[in-house]
Parts: C-alpha cells; sequence; structure tokens
C-alpha cells in the first residue's frame, strides 16, 4: 500500500499543528464559530446530536493493520471504544472532545493517518471497489489513481470551497462496478484503450448523488487517456467551483448544475476548459505512476495450485456455520490458492458499521496472520481481509466467529447499510439503527437468508440519503408525520452498473408495521419468482410493483 | 489576543492601513498600505498622490480623470467576476483588488488563478473584504499577492498562517509544477 515519503508525511503534520492553532483561536474567542465550522469540517469534525464526532479518512478504504489497530487504540484513548466505518470508507469517532482532537490526529499522523476534506464543501476522500487489486474482473488497479487523485485533491487551494461536498469514485473493473461510480459527483471508470495496443484509460461521469434529488451520472467523455486524468478533474471542478449553484444549498451539488445546463451543454464547458490546461504541467509523468503503482504491487504471494474446488467443498461442510460463512462471505481471488474473506460488521442486533476496539485488534491480528496485513473498508460498512491462503479459511472462520465477526451475511438482505438516524443526528425524522436491527432479528431462519440470495437494503433516517436508500433493492426512508415516525418502503434501486433509482411503493407505514412489510415483501419475491436464479432487483424490474402491492396494501385499499 | 487594528497605531495617517503582503522574495510581511477604494460616486482624494482603486465602470467613465491625476490607479472587482470578461482590462494595472463578499464563496480563488496563470496578470493581487487569516495560503497558491485583513483580524495570525506549510501537492502561480514533477 500507499507510504508516505517525508513531503507527504510533512504535509500531514503540518496540517495537526495549523488545526492544533486554529482550536485554540477558537476557544481563546479569536475565530467565531461561523469562522471555525469550515475550518473543523475540513478536518473532519462535525456537530452531531449530542456531541462532536470526527470522520477520519480511510482513503480508497485501505488499512494495513497497524493502522488498524491505532484505530482501536485511538477508540479507547479518545471515546467509548469502538468506531463506526462509513458508507464512504471512512471511519467516524462519535465521542471525541473538540480539545483532544489534536493529540487524536497527532496519534493518527504517526501511521499516516489523517481527517483532511472528510467533511465540508470541499473534495471528500475518494472512494473505490473494496476488491481492488484482488478481483478477478478487473482491469487496472484502482487503487493507483486513487492515490494520485488524492494528492492532488488534498489541500487544493481552488476548491477549498465550493458550493458543496464533492465525492469522487473510481473503479478499475469494467463489467463490475462495486464503487457506486454513477451516484458520485463524479465517476471513473478505467476502461481498456480503443485499439488493442492502446493502453487503458478512463470513462468520466459526472452529476451522479443521492441526497433530494437523486440523479444517475451521465458521460461527460467518452474516453480520456489516462495522462489526463488530474487536469480533466481539474477542469470539471472549475466549471463547478465558477458555475454551481450557491444561493440554495439544496441546488448546489453539480448535479444540479449538470441538470440544469444538459450534459452536452455542461460538457462543452469541461471540454473547453480543459484544452486550455490539458497539455500543462498536470500531464501525469509515467515516474509517478510507476511510483505510485509499485506500492500497490501484489504481495509476495506464493505459487499455489487453484483453490476454487476446495473453496467450493468447503462451502457445503457439515459444519454449517463453516459452509455459510465460506458461502456467503468468501470471493474467488485472482491469486490461485487464495480467497478474499469479507467480514460482515452487520452481526445480530449490532448498529450496522460498528467494531469494537477488541474487534479491530482482532481483524488486525488476524490480517497479519493470514493476510500480508492489509485489509480494506468497504462502503457496505464491512471490512475484508483480501489475501487470505483459502486453507486457512477454517481457523479463520473460527478466530472470527469468537468476537462475533462471522456472521455469513455478506449480500444478503441482513448485510444493511444504514445511516446513523435519529440516535445521533441531528437532521433526522426517524431512527435508522433500530429498523436494521429488528429487520435481521426478524429474518432468524439463515437458510431463508440464503435462499433469498443477493437483496441490498438501505436505510436513511432523513431525505439526505446519507444510508443510500435510493439504491438499495430496498430502500427504506425515515419520514415524520405529525411527529411520528414513519418509514417509506422503496423498491428496485441499484448502486452498479444497472444502476438505478428505487420507487417508492406505497403509502408511508408507522414504525411498528415496517419490518413486517419487508418480510412480506421478501415473501412476495421468494413465492412468485421464476428460478433461485431470478435475484430479487431482477424479479422487481420484470414483475413490477403490482404483486408487491397486492401483497401489502391489497389490492386497491391505501392506494 | 489583541488582534492589530488600524486604531492601534496612531502613527499611520488617516486612510492608510496595514496589510500583509507577499514581497518580491516571496517572504510575506507587514506592509502599510495607501490605496483607497472609491465607490463610483465618490470624490477622488484630496491629496493627489494617493492611489486609488475604482471599479471598470469608473475606470471607464473618468478614465482621463485618473490618468491626469499623480496617484496610480488600479482596479476592484467582486469575487464572481468573469476573467474571460475583464482580463484585457486588468492586465496593465499595478494592482487588482478581489473582493471577498464572503469567506465561503470560493468563486474568487478560481478568478484569482486564472488572472494569473490564463490572462498573465502580473501586477499585485489584493484580496480584500471577507478575508480571514486562516485562507490566506490557499489565496497565496492561487495567486493573490497581497491581502487586506477584515476588520479587527490579526495580521500576525494572518502571518503565521501563510507559513503553516512547507509543502504543497498541486502547483502554483509561480512554479505550475505539481509536486510529482519536484518530488526529490
Ligand atoms: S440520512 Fe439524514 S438522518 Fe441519516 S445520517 Fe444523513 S442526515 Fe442524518
Amino acid at each position: 500500500m500507499y507510504r508516505y515519503d517525508h513531503y507527504d508525511q510533512a504535509l500531514v503534520d503540518q496540517r495537526v499543528a495549523q488545526f492544533r492553532d486554529q482550536i485554540s483561536r477558537r476557544l481563546s474567542g479569536e475565530i467565531t464559530e461561523d469562522e471555525f465550522k469550515p475550518l473543523r469540517l475540513q478536518n473532519g469534525v462535525y456537530m452531531q446530536l449530542h456531541a462532536y464526532m470526527l470522520r477520519v479518512a480511510i482513503p480508497y478504504g485501505l488499512l494495513s493493520s497497524d493502522q488498524l489497530r491505532m484505530l482501536a487504540q485511538v477508540s479507547r484513548t479518545y471515546d467509548r471504544g469502538y468506531g463506526h466505518f462509513s458508507t464512504r470508507q471512512n471511519i467516524q469517532y462519535n465521542w471525541p472532545r473538540l480539545q483532544d482532537v489534536p493529540d487524536l490526529l497527532a496519534d493518527l499522523a504517526t501511521v499516516q493517518m489523517h481527517a483532511i476534506q472528510t467533511s465540508g464543501n470541499c473534495i471528500r476522500n475518494t472512494t473505490s471497489d473494496h476488491l481492488a487489486g484482488v478481483a478477478r474482473d478487473e482491469l487496472v488497479d484502482p487503487r493507483v489513481y486513487c492515490e494520485i487523485i488524492r494528492q492532488w485533491s488534498t489541500l487544493h487551494p481552488e476548491f477549498a470551497f465550493l458550493p458543496r461536498k464533492f465525492k469522487i469514485a473510481v473503479t478499475g473493473a469494467p463489467t463490475a462496478d462495486r464503487a457506486a461510480v454513477r451516484v458520485h459527483d463524479i465517476g471513473v471508470r478505467a476502461i481498456p484503450g480503443p485499439g488493442p495496443d492502446d493502453p487503458h484509460g478512463f470513462q468520466i461521469l459526472v452529476g451522479g448523488g443521492l441526497g433530494r434529488t437523486p440523479r444517475i451520472a451521465e458521460i461527460c467523455r467518452e474516453f480520456l487517456p489516462r495522462e489526463h486524468l488530474l487536469s480533466y478533474l481539474e477542469a470539471i471542478l472549475r466549471v463547478y467551483n465558477r458555475y454551481g449553484r450557491r444561493d440554495n444549498k439544496f441546488k448546489a451539488r453539480i448535479k444540479i448544475l449538470v441538470g440544469a445546463l444538459g450534459i452536452e451543454a455542461f460538457s462543452q464547458q469541461v471540454e473547453a476548459e480543459w484544452a486550455l490546461i490539458r497539455d500543462g504541467a498536470m500531464q501525469l509523468t509515467q515516474a509517478e505512476f510507476d511510483r505510485v503503482a509499485a506500492d500497490f504491487a501484489d504481495p509476495g504471494y506464493a505459487a499455489l495450485e487453484s483453490s476454487d474446488l476446495f473453496v467450493q467443498s468447503l462451502a457445503l461442510s457439515k459444519d454449517r456455520a463453516l459452509g455459510r460463512f465460506v458461502a456467503s462471505n468468501v470471493i474467488p481471488h485472482k491469486q490461485p490458492g487464495y480467497s478474499i474473506v469479507m467480514i460482515s460488521l452487520k452481526a445480530k442486533g449490532k448498529p450496522p458499521g460498528d467494531a469494537t476496539a477488541e474487534q479491530m485488534e482482532l481483524v488486525a491480528e488476524l490480517a497479519d496472520r493470514y493476510g500480508f496485513g492489509r485489509i480494506v473498508v468497504a462502503h457496505e460498512q464491512n471490512l475484508v481481509l483480501p489475501d487470505v491462503e483459502s486453507r486457512h479459511l477454517p481457523d479463520l472462520h473460527a478466530r472470527l466467529s469468537a468476537l462475533d465477526l462471522a456472521e455469513p451475511n455478506i449480500g444478503k438482505v441482513t448485510d444493511i447499510i444504514a445511516c446513523p438516524g435519529l440516535d445521533y443526528c441531528n437532521l433526522a425524522n426517524a431512527r435508522s439503527i433500530p429498523i436494521a436491527t429488528r429487520i435481521s432479528d426478524k429474518i432468524e431462519d439463515l437458510d431463508y437468508l440464503h435462499d433469498l440470495g443477493d437483496i441490498s437494503l438501505n436505510i436513511s433516517g432523513c431525505i439526505n440519503a446519507c444510508g443510500h436508500h435510493h439504491v438499495g433493492n430496498i430502500g427504506i426512508l425515515g419520514i415524520d408525520k405529525q411527529g411520528e415516525e414513519f418509514y417509506q418502503l422503496m423498491l428496485g434501486g441499484s448502486p452498479g452498473d444497472d444502476a438505478s433509482i428505487g420507487k417508492i411503493l406505497g403509502p408511508a407505514l408507522p414504525s411498528a408495521e415496517i419490518v413486517d412489510a419487508v418480510a412480506n415483501v421478501l415473501r412476495t419475491y421468494i413465492d412468485n419468482r421464476e428460478s433461485a436464479d431470478e435475484r430479487f432487483l431482477d424479479y422487481v424490474r420484470r414483475a413490477g410493483f403490482e404483486p408487491f402491492k397486492e401483497q401489502l396494501y391489497g389490492s386497491n385499499d391505501h392506494v | 489576543m489583541v488582534p492589530t487594528t488600524m486604531s492601534e497605531t496612531p502613527e499611520l495617517h488617516p486612510g492608510a492601513r496595514r496589510i500583509v503582503r507577499v514581497g518580491a522574495s516571496g517572504k510575506p510581511e507587514i506592509a502599510i498600505d495607501h490605496w483607497q477604494r472609491l465607490g463610483d460616486d465618490d470624490p477622488f482624494p484630496s491629496l493627489d498622490a494617493l492611489p486609488v482603486l475604482v471599479t471598470l465602470a469608473r475606470a471607464e467613465r473618468d478614465r482621463q480623470a485618473l490618468e491626469q491625476r499623480t496617484g496610480a490607479w488600479g482596479v476592484w472587482v467582486p469575487g464572481n467576476a468573469d476573467p474571460e470578461q475583464i482580463a484585457e482590462r486588468l492586465r496593465d494595472r499595478v494592482l487588482v483588488a478581489i473582493e471577498v463578499t464572503k469567506f465561503t464563496d470560493g468563486r474568487h480563488y478560481s478568478l484569482a488563478r486564472l488572472l494569473r496563470d490564463r490572462y498573465g496578470f502580473t501586477g499585485e493581487l489584493r484580496a480584500f473584504g471577507d478575508v480571514l487569516p486562516d485562507q490566506l495560503s490557499y489565496m497565496q497558491r492561487c495567486g493573490y499577492s497581497s491581502f487586506e485583513l477584515a476588520p479587527g483580524k490579526s495580521l500576525e495570525t494572518g502571518l503565521r498562517c501563510l507559513t503553516a506549510f512547507s509543502v504543497s501537492y498541486q502547483g502554483n502561480t509561480t512554479d505550475p509544477r505539481p509536486l510529482y514533477r519536484r518530488r526529490a
């Protein structure tokens, strides 16, 4: 993984010193809260319902075991012994004290981590495919470009006060988008060059996003030669910085600008700007590409036979706990003899994405023991051990089980993405986490869970959509009805290559009914699907909403 | 902390103020400044040698009068101005001042950068208005060379903020090379 040189380290250290100075000036009253707010946001410090919250960047989700141990230590020293992994591959601490934040950040800097631009109206942490570098369907390793983008966007002097926040995602797998690039402000897709001998380049998508106005990104440029990546991003950002709306916070995202101009006019403006800078100093050099790529070279894999058959047999193991785990949480690795292991942070009764210090330390230890000391955070709020020798799977499963980290539900309907909701967030209309917990509790039968197959379920506590409910196969949105928590049920969303925005099924339901409604939807699917091969999403797309409405609301009643 | 304000500096004659300026050496310093910013209907200062800043509209209207004064004249523009529309008329000025209406409105950064990098403005580029110490470093890297801080803001803090970082990933007006063309 990328290792800081003295420049990277100096920048992060100096950033800590700068923020320390800013906090002391805030505490002395030299700067007002209004002046301080963007400064603290761009250092990851949010005001939550009860206290300050700190969001620490995990660039493109990649962690070393030492870094994960530090995240655990920080949670013990400055917080309450746990952290929350977010949908953007970051970690959040819910209870640090403002005075402690500089020391906390200084501790993180010792392991090459920071909280720069994890919030505020600036370019945020660049996210990527959690299977980057190990997936079989990958064209190029997107992390190399993510790191290059990270450096370009870090303390970029022109783009620190954009109209609104700005999120970029990169995928290196042209046929398997696991980074949800189409619901980002900019989506970068690596694609093969036009000719057989041409190097890969990028398709650039722009204007995607969720929130109040969900929108699927459109193509801004079909093919961008890779050396121009940064100048092209700069051109988009400049057009946005100059012309994005600033009069209304809810219309300030780039998707509104793209929507207002139309993608053609927007991309013409970008191209005109780009034409003036493309051949300048921002062109990526081969030397820089090589320098960064060297840090993402494969670890020293052993030369092994394929383990595909072995893994398949484990999935059928008589030990059903192991079998289910392997069937749902283990993914084929590009390297023969190795497996990718997903660790679910969605155990029954636990807030999705939370991990205790002990759990983080265990995962770090297991990564050292079985997986070259690397861990990845997935945007689905799970962890990944990307490089496990397949023969260790049974041992690994046993170790994970001991700390409640072996929930066999990756990609299943209980692998719920949920925002913090009313329990933590001052914008919320309704709680999210308890709904997630109740749904997991409801679907007790693991055979039934696995029979349901791959289904994503996303919950947001308000229209800001931090739980990405629009792109859940099943989406749940908390709304407020005369002071009561109600929930809207949506179906048909998807964040991937077949991205779509879910649609509302019918009238919102009170908290007491929403969980049964989800169960009802799942039952309708199971009873009516063509075969076990027809995924939930495919069924919804084929059959439409009628079967669900009939079962849930009775034919014409509510609707 | 007591901010440095004009009122504490009785040796300044009326109309003068202290600003932060990046000297030719690249080193920021506190300087005394006499530029008078005028609205479109403000009279010229009685002291003919005092330099003045006017809007582009007034520069056109009062061109002759401006040229006849002994003091220099420059132009002030709003932070959301289009460089494409105005750059030509700014090019020969010794000083252009950009108004930052609200520090969270980042359009002026692009304006400054384009005036420098694209339209070749080489004079003094000044920020005034809601100019706070903590943004000076970003401003300098976008091409600003002097800063009239918002009322009550400490110039010393401003100086300190300008030297907070020894490294940046991006190029700037004086050296357009990003770090990856400078790494050693
Ligand atoms: S979706 Fe709403 S409730 Fe949930 S975290 Fe975001 S702002 Fe808060």
